[in-house]
């Protein structure tokens, strides 16, 4: 009990002096253990418990003298146990709120009629009574640390024999020693399964969250901030005399939805502080929270907000407690016995099984090369059982690199979101951070590592140690192995070669510097040597060396940035620290197609087609298209577009299709010509060059003019014979893009017609990926703006696959393929099939879907079909529901929505017991209110509407009253000739009511009545 | 010299010294001449000696390795006599210089080739990368290392496995890998020297 209460039970204040038990989890189940020994004491050990202490244990308690009941002679100002001693003196003693107790007897009784006071109790006992076997056995017995001989002396002394005290007192010793045992043992299990922090961790996760903090909504919280600036060499923050406690720096959080938090880090976790007094530098060090195990816990457990912004990556932290507990029992193992092995063994197969899945695993060709699992297979339930023994020693560390990598981890997560969101804001097409959401993995243990991984350790070794003539043999023996292998680029990462191979960047050695980015260039395939490059500032030195003389290095420099510049940051690090500009440096070369090059101006090309990828992966950034803009990159890409290789030409045009989502790239793509060679390579070989080409037109044929001269070029029957190519999903997704845009002109529909495009358009109507089929309909969508086009659609069978696709979730596609059916529901003829589909209903149940775009082409797409079926009025009641949802609709908020509804309202209003219906649904007011608009579509429409609803009862007063009057005479300043037919026959159907003819009279419609008719 | 003489020097130097032009020829002639100390026995050969060349390299091109430097005198000095003439002079400095791919690893092969037996052997290679290593006291054998390196030297160099690198396993190895040229040492001047080198030779003498 001694060893236990002075080694692993936290007292507040680390010197010795009363100090106080913290109430932590370990002093919890410590107490709790201690109290379970006494309270049994008497009834296990009835002999024992009668011995009497030889001083007693005392301390101010918060008992009641009411408590005390039979057995305790109570009086006024004490309590005496009728329980005495040799002399008399009573076994326990309560004067004032002092209690003394002599025995454990006594001691158990006590703790029973404590009864919920029991801890507190137990605590305060321990508390005044620092080491109680003194006070219990003797000074003889004091807890001391290392050898303990007070057991000999005890055995030596029974054996003389005699006393049948020591005997007792042996006896007691044991048992106290056993319980000492039992709490060693158990706080060893709870020391275990804390996480220690350290400086370095702490730092890690707040610099992770500062990435993730700032003003706006979608960050995790508004500003994180250390009180000091001043870090020490260990890297803590605090001043020394709190280091003392374990205390590693001060924090204040401020969360989106609570005020500032101000944090302490220590080694033990996470908790609230006290905050900062009135003055500024006073740190209130006192623990106010439960302590948590790191910062992202604590933020969970106090700020919704941050929840909500993370919560959806979450699998992440729920994953986490898994790899603890595996780690967890893995350790209490280690500390009582092996007896469990069975159960470790379950937990380990689990584990490595959880692994192997959990990555998720993006169908990039990334991956491909990476053999992400091979190595947790590797680690069986066997080896990692044999093994155990040497992880428990090295587990501290572990847990660490564990717990960071987990805070990685999320990181990716959370920067993945970020991606997401963005990617729905700009249209750019490939914004996506496909590498950030890798899963950090990290060597388990030693014992499977392949010899390649001792090997590249040698030479790591080597370049560290050697002069340039050895780290040149290092680094092209380094170059023999296969660096596309995860094991070997993690090998090189894990040794510290990484920081190695980017020192030599900076060193004068040009040898050294090639052959260190020859490798570089080859792992950075990795996503996460990429992440460590930026880490490290490769990104900055490889930046530097784009002015260097030397066309090699000029060269690799440009494809490992190409390589790193994947994800945002090391975009954004290539930006601001000139990469663009220098980088566009590099595309400046001679003329392309210039017969007879010297090997010098070969090697200018290179290095331009270099820069060009380097572009390229920049270009995935909205702020660095704006840069190489500024840098005057367009004319040498457009410069570059000439080449007639199709490496060169498929960074050129990578990037310059990148870059079409920004309108100053369009239009320069118009302007510099560029659309005649990108028309020129959609006839490449090479099929990733074309998908870039029809990808570019896709983005720049917004443009009727872009669109024109993609005809003029000849481009249309390139991308019509494309859509025979149907292996390629990414390129087919492009063509049908570029020919959806095209055909937005009806000069190139006709083309398309003569191509028979129509016709591959409606095959590839099935078993498509989203993204070819969005783009597909939206094509078909377009031409079916043409009659023709609508029987051709018809003849191949098209129609059954449009209106089965009515039945989809995305929302782009849905948009389309409500258009191309509306579109094809003009024809009678069509409109029978959509019918028998009871494709009227799917359309009308998009309605209901929340987006408005949706809602809007759903509604547009109705008009036409009521106009053509037969028994429309029939068709539409028999829509449970339906009128009321589309009247509701007019509650809507958005001005397209709005004026399709009003559209669709007209149509059914023209069927008389549906409008009687809809007038039941209260379609007037609604109509009315909307009057006051200044949009014409809006005004067009539902002038008609109301047009059409002042066929029905009582409407036309209705609508007098509603004040839909005034503001429809207004609508005849309008510039557009359509809002004025349609106003007039409004005021037509209205004038019919003598009030509103004193309404419109009121508002002058007479005169402007008039400059209609001239 | 004359100037009659010095031309009729240079246009036949022009000739074997291929990577330079006339003018530049009379450059180096000229540079050679202003390093020469005039020999006060009319007999003796006119030459630089190895304390001069060496003394060169280490300033001029910045070289540091003396057995390199040795090296690199006995492959200028064509003729073994222990002196480079105005000849070797030239026609070295054309392959040290602005030398092709070939020519290079033609003499890089000869520079690190230490007894001239047309191969390079392990106990050359060791002679060779012995200082090429920080010594770690800590290690039992402290040219553990050094042999290791040997070890992978000829893993990637010698491709016929006999255990020596012969002159088509070096070129060979360098082709594939163009940093392998200077495998055991530097014996060539790196960019920024022979610029400046250049510059100053050339310049020079071309303001007379």
């Amino acid at each position: 009990m001694g060893v236990a209460l002075t080694r692993a039970a936290q007292w507040t204040s680390a010197g010795s002096g009363t100090g106080t038990l913290e109430i932590t989890p370990l002093n919890e189940s410590l107490l709790n253990d201690i109290i379970k020994f006494v309270e049994s004491f008497s009834s296990r050990h009835p002999q024992e418990a009668a011995f009497v202490f030889r001083e007693p244990l005392e301390w101010k308690t918060q008992l009641d003298y009411s408590v005390f009941e039979s057995g305790y002679e109570i009086s006024a100002t004490t309590v005496q146990s009728d329980e005495r001693d040799k002399d008399d003196q009573p076994l326990l003693l309560l004067t004032a709120s002092t209690i003394r107790v002599r025995s454990f007897g006594q001691l158990s009784r006590l703790l029973h009629i404590a009864m919920e006071k029991k801890l507190k109790e137990a605590q305060a006992c321990l508390e005044a009574n620092r080491d109680p076997i003194v006070k219990i056995l003797g000074p003889g017995y004091g807890t001391i640390e290392g050898e303990d001989m007070s057991m000999l002396r005890l055995l030596d002394r029974v054996r003389k024999g005699g006393d049948p005290d020591t005997e007792i007192k042996m006896k007691i010793a044991l048992l106290l020693q056993q319980l000492d045992m039992q709490l060693l043992n158990s706080s060893l299990k709870h020391i275990s399964q804390e996480v220690r922090l350290t400086p370095a961790a702490v730092k890690n996760e707040v610099d992770l969250l500062k990435h993730f903090s700032g003003e706006g909504e979608n960050t995790v919280l508004e500003s994180l901030e250390y009180t000091s600036d001043y870090e020490f060499s260990n890297g803590c923050r605090a001043p020394p005399w709190r280091q003392v406690h374990g205390e590693i720096c001060y924090l204040i959080v401020k969360p989106h939805d609570t005020d500032p938090l101000y944090i302490t880090c220590s080694t033990a976790g996470v908790f609230l502080n006290g905050g900062r007094g009135k003055e500024k530098d006073d740190i209130d060090y006192e623990r106010k929270s439960d302590v948590y195990k790191d910062l992202i816990t604590f933020l969970r457990e106090r700020s919704a907000k941050f929840v909500e912004n993370i919560v959806k990556q979450d699998y992440t932290f729920f994953e986490e407690p898994t790899y603890e507990k595996h780690y967890r029992h893995m350790e209490i193992v280690d500390a009582e016995d092996l007896g469990q092995s069975q159960k470790f063994h379950d937990y380990s197969e689990k584990n490595a099984f959880e692994r192997t899945k959990s990555p998720p695993v993006k169908s990039k060709p990334i991956d491909k090369k990476l053999e992400p699992s091979l190595k947790w297979k590797n680690v069986g339930p066997y080896k990692s059982f044999f093994s155990y023994k040497e992880r428990g020693k090295e587990k501290h560390p572990q847990k660490l690199s564990e717990s960071t990598g987990t805070v990685s981890y999320c990181a990716a997560e959370l920067i993945n979101k970020v991606s997401e969101k963005s990617d729905e804001i700009s249209e750019s097409s490939s914004e996506s951070e496909e590498d950030e959401e890798q899963p950090e993995r990290h060597q388990e243990g030693n014992t499977d590592l392949p010899s390649e991984y001792w090997q590249i350790q040698k030479l790591v070794k080597y370049i560290k140690g050697g002069n340039q003539t050895a780290t040149v043999i290092a680094l092209c023996s380094m170059r023999d192995f296969n660096l596309a292998q995860e094991t070997c680029q993690l090998a090189i990462r894990d040794v510290g070669g990484l920081e190695v191979l980017i020192n030599l960047l900076d060193t004068e050695d040009i040898k050294c510097k090639i052959g260190s980015l020859k490798i570089l260039k080859e792992i950075s395939q990795n996503s996460q040597i990429r992440r460590t490059i930026a880490d490290f500032g490769g990104l900055q030195i490889m930046v530097k060396i784009l002015d260097s003389p030397d066309k090699d290095l000029k060269c690799l420099a440009a494809e490992t940035i190409a390589n790193v510049a994947r994800f945002k940051r090391a975009r954004r690090t290539v930006r601001q620290h000139g990469g663009i500009n220098r980088l566009v440096g590099l595309l400046d070369c001679v003329p392309m197609g210039s017969a007879n090059l010297t090997p010098h101006q070969e090697k200018d090309i290179e290095v331009a087609r270099c820069g060009a990828l380097a572009l390229w992966s920049c270009s995935k950034s909205t702020k660095n298209k704006e840069a190489i803009r500024r840098a005057g990159g367009i004319p040498l890409l457009a410069q570059l577009l000439k080449s007639p290789h199709a490496n060169m030409l498929t960074p050129v045009v990578g990037t310059l299709q990148e870059c079409a989502s920004e309108a100053s790239y369009r239009l320069a793509i118009k302007t510099e010509k560029m659309i005649e060679n990108l028309v020129k390579n959609l006839s490449s070989e090479n099929e990733e060059l074309q998908m870039h080409c029809a990808s570019a037109i896709f983005k720049c044929a917004e443009d009727e003019e872009t669109r024109d001269l993609v005809r003029h070029h000849g481009g249309l029957q390139p991308l019509a014979s494309l859509l025979n190519n149907s292996e390629n999903k990414e390129l087919l997704a492009a063509v049908t893009g570029a020919i959806w845009k095209c055909a937005i002109s009806r000069e190139n529909v006709t083309k398309f017609r003569e191509y028979r495009a129509i016709e591959t358009l409606v095959v590839l109507l099935t078993d498509q990926p989203e993204e070819v089929l969005v783009n597909v309909v939206g094509a078909l969508g377009e031409c079916c703006q043409e009659p023709a086009n609508r029987a051709i659609i018809r003849k191949c069978g098209g129609i059954p696959p449009l209106v089965n696709l009515l039945t989809g979730t995305n929302k782009a596609l849905l948009v389309n393929v409500t258009k191309a059916v509306g579109a094809c529901a003009t024809e009678p003829e069509n409109m029978m099939i959509i019918d028998r589909l009871d494709g009227v209903r799917l359309l009308w149940s998009l309605l209901k879907n929340p987006h408005p775009d949706v809602q809007a082409s759903a509604a547009w797409a109705i008009c036409p079909c009521i106009e053509n079926a037969k028994d429309a009025g029939e068709m539409v009641r028999s829509f449970v529901g339906g009128l009321e949802l589309i009247v509701n609709l007019l509650k809507s908020e958005n001005k397209e929505v709005l004026a399709s509804v009003c559209a669709a309202i007209t149509n059914i209003a023209k069927d008389e017991e549906n409008l009687a219906v809809i007038t039941d649904h209260g379609v007037v007011p609604l109509l009315s209110k909307l009057a006051n608009t200044n949009n014409d579509k809006l005004r067009h429409h539902l002038a008609e509407a109301i047009s059409r609803c002042c066929m029905w009862g009582s409407n036309r007063i209705a609508f007098g009253e509603t004040k839909a009057v005034a503001p429809l005479v207004r609508y005849l300043k309008s510039n557009d000739t359509s809002v004025h037919r349609a106003t007039a026959q409004a005021l037509y159907q209205l004038s019919e009511d003598p009030n509103n003819c004193i309404t419109m009279h009121e508002n002058g419609v007479v005169k402007v009545l008039l400059e209609n008719c001239g | 010299m004359n100037r009659k003489k010095l031309q009729k020097l240079a246009e036949s130097l022009c000739r074997t010294a291929k990577h330079f032009n006339k003018i530049e020829v009379e450059c180096l002639i000229k540079l050679f001449h202003t390093l020469v100390v005039e020999p006060s026995d009319r007999h003796v050969v006119i030459g630089l000696d190895r304390n001069m060349f060496r003394n060169i390299l280490h300033v001029t091109f910045g070289m540091t390795d003396d057995m390199i430097m040795d090296r690199v005198f006995r492959a200028f000095d064509k003729d073994n006599d222990s002196c480079i003439s105005v000849t070797e002079w030239v026609e070295g400095l054309s392959i040290f210089l602005r030398g092709t791919l070939e020519e290079r690893i033609k003499y890089c092969f000869e520079v690190y080739d230490l007894n001239g037996d047309g191969y390079i052997s392990r106990e050359e290679m060791f002679h060779m990368l012995k200082n090429s290593l920080l010594k770690q006291p800590s290690e039992e054998d402290p040219d553990e290392g050094i042999k290791d390196l040997v070890e992978i030297t000829l893993k990637k160099m010698d491709y016929d496995h006999d255990g020596k690198l012969s002159y088509t396993d070096f070129e060979k190895a360098v082709r594939d890998e163009n940093l392998l040229l200077e495998a055991f040492g530097p014996c060539l001047p790196d960019m920024k020297n022979s610029m400046a080198f250049e510059m100053q030779a050339f310049q020079e003498t071309g303001d007379l």
